[in-house]
């Protein structure tokens, strides 16, 4: 481990005689810095994406698998006996951690949206709702409906699955969708390093052919351009992803309202991920730029 | 050193040296003649390794050249110095760094090495244009820093091809006379010309060999030059 970090920092720090090898060149050297950038840049929202999404993912099917609503359907005033007889039922029902009857409080609450507050509720035929609370195990849902359609026949078990399931997939491609750009990113930094890497190296072909004809290994000559390129790699995925960090933390949190969706950034240590771009970003270029100059020094005599 | 043992070098389908067997020996001193085209660059390129015959063998300091990896053929180019017609340097450094370029790539310490590098520089007559770029150097200058620079690891053999194509006949016999000198301290020499007032004047200063590429084979030439 320490022979590692002791090559590494001898990489960074890198040989001056063999560093003024390779003519400068300003024009490449701050393409590749930008590439490297932006693509960087990028990366951070394809991260925040991925995480925010995972979030959302982990959220919808944790909170809404365990809560189920149970709706009684009844003239009013067979409601109670009916709500009487689907609480025992529910009581005797494995994997049911509690159920209760909303008040008429909390079931007004649910209709102020869309009738107002002053709905006389107590008057109207409406449903009564049951909360049902899983408990880790869960229920079997199908179980339950049948026992229910028995002995309750006013009785429908709404358990969410139905609109839950492919909110939680879209979230979950949403993610892989993430996962997929950082990939294809992190590919097209490792194309975009290998042209200019290309370029610089036919642009130097003179510098490499006396370099050859006075005896430098290929390793010798390669490490000039791999150590240039590895580090504008570097530094340009510094910059972007300085940059990217600064544009999550400035978009407007979500709202209150908007509470069942999340915020695109992100939470806690996941802060961390993003530091990981500059690292990855010098070794895609540091890879990219190796196999490049050894192709090209293998078609030198 | 160097030995061919029967080589043959075909570009394209075409044969441009065959069946050539040659030994040079420590401390020789070769001219190798014939007319453009007939494969003296090709050549020299197949004693320093970069060219691998399409036929026979080559034995580079008693290591054949087909088991050689491409760091065993970059380590035996410290050992034979290379001046080419066309010279190349790396031009954005100064002269002296350029002489220098074979310590730099090898590794070797060059504040240990300076004091060999004035002398050099001096025996070359570059000194005063140490600091000067390749590209405001003159023919005759370039070919003499090309010179310094195949000499400053004290190479066993020097190969120049056509080192006197582009200088006038005062500088060619500065140059010859530096390879003369290199002779003298034991090198081996190749010299690729078809300037035979050279091949004359050096006949009065060493004992040459002179080797002549006709219908693409290597013969002896008679000592009618």
């Amino acid at each position: 481990m320490t022979l590692f970090f002791s090559r590494i920092t001898a990489f960074v720090v890198g040989d001056v005689q063999a560093d003024r090898m390779v003519p400068p060149t300003g024009f490449t050297a701050r393409l590749t810095v930008f590439a490297a950038g932006t693509m960087a840049f990028l990366a951070v929202f394809a991260l925040a994406l991925s995480l925010a999404t995972g979030r959302l993912a982990d959220r919808w099917s944790d909170e809404l698998a365990r809560a189920s609503t149970l709706r009684i359907s009844a003239p009013m005033d067979q409601r109670a006996a009916q709500t009487a007889a689907a609480l025992r039922v529910l009581e005797t029902t494995p994997g049911v951690a509690s159920a209760r009857p909303l008040d008429e409080a909390e079931q007004r609450a649910l209709l102020e949206p869309w009738f107002g507050p002053d709905l006389p509720v107590e008057t109207l035929p409406i449903p009564q709702l049951i909360e049902v609370i899983e408990d880790a195990e869960g229920y079997d849902a199908e179980g339950l409906r049948l026992r229910l359609s028995a002995e309750v026949p006013g009785a429908v078990l709404d358990d969410h699955t139905r609109w839950r399931r492919p909110l939680v997939t879209a979230a979950d491609r949403l993610r892989l969708l993430g996962w997929l750009s950082i990939g294809l990113i992190g590919a097209t930094m490792a194309a975009m390093i290998t042209l200019a890497a290309q370029a610089a190296l036919a642009a130097n072909a003179q510098v490499i052919a006396v370099l050859r004809l006075v005896g430098a290994r290929d390793a010798y000559i390669a490490r000039a351009f791999v150590r240039r390129f590895t580090l504008r790699a570097l530094t340009g995925a510094a910059i972007g992803t300085v940059a990217g960090m600064v544009a999550v933390l400035l978009l407007p949190s979500a709202q209150v309202e908007a509470g069942f969706l999340t915020g695109l950034g992100f939470q806690g240590w996941h802060w961390i991920w993003p530091l990981a771009i500059p690292p990855l970003g010098a070794l895609v270029g540091f890879a990219a730029t190796r196999q490049a100059a050894h192709r090209t020094l293998r078609e030198l005599s | 050193m160097i030995e061919l043992e029967q080589v043959a070098m075909s570009y394209g389908g075409g044969e441009l040296l065959g069946d050539i067997s040659l030994t040079l020996s420590p401390g020789s001193f070769h001219f190798l003649t014939g007319p453009s085209g007939s494969g003296k660059t090709t050549f020299l390129k197949l004693c320093y390794g970069a060219l691998l015959p399409t036929a026979g063998h080559i034995r580079l300091f008693d290591t054949d050249l087909r088991a050689m990896s491409r760091d065993d053929v970059a380590l035996t180019r410290r050992r034979i110095g290379v001046v080419h017609q066309d010279v190349k340097f790396l031009d954005h450094l100064p002269v002296a760094d350029n002489v220098a370029l074979p310590l730099i790539v090898a590794g070797r310490d060059r504040t240990e090495e300076a004091q060999n590098l004035t002398e050099l520089l001096s025996w070359v007559g570059l000194s005063n244009r140490a600091d000067a770029l390749p590209a405001e150097l003159s023919g005759g200058e370039r070919q003499r820093a090309a010179l310094a620079r195949a000499v400053i690891m004290s190479p066993e053999v020097i190969l120049a091809d056509e080192p006197t194509g582009n200088i006038d006949w005062e500088m060619s016999q500065r140059l010859l006379q530096l390879l003369v000198e290199l002779n003298r301290m034991g090198k081996t020499i190749m010299i690729a010309t078809h300037d035979m007032n050279l091949i004359r004047a050096a006949k009065t200063k060493v004992q040459a060999r002179v080797l002549r590429i006709s219908q693409r084979r290597l013969q002896t030439a008679g000592a009618d030059l």
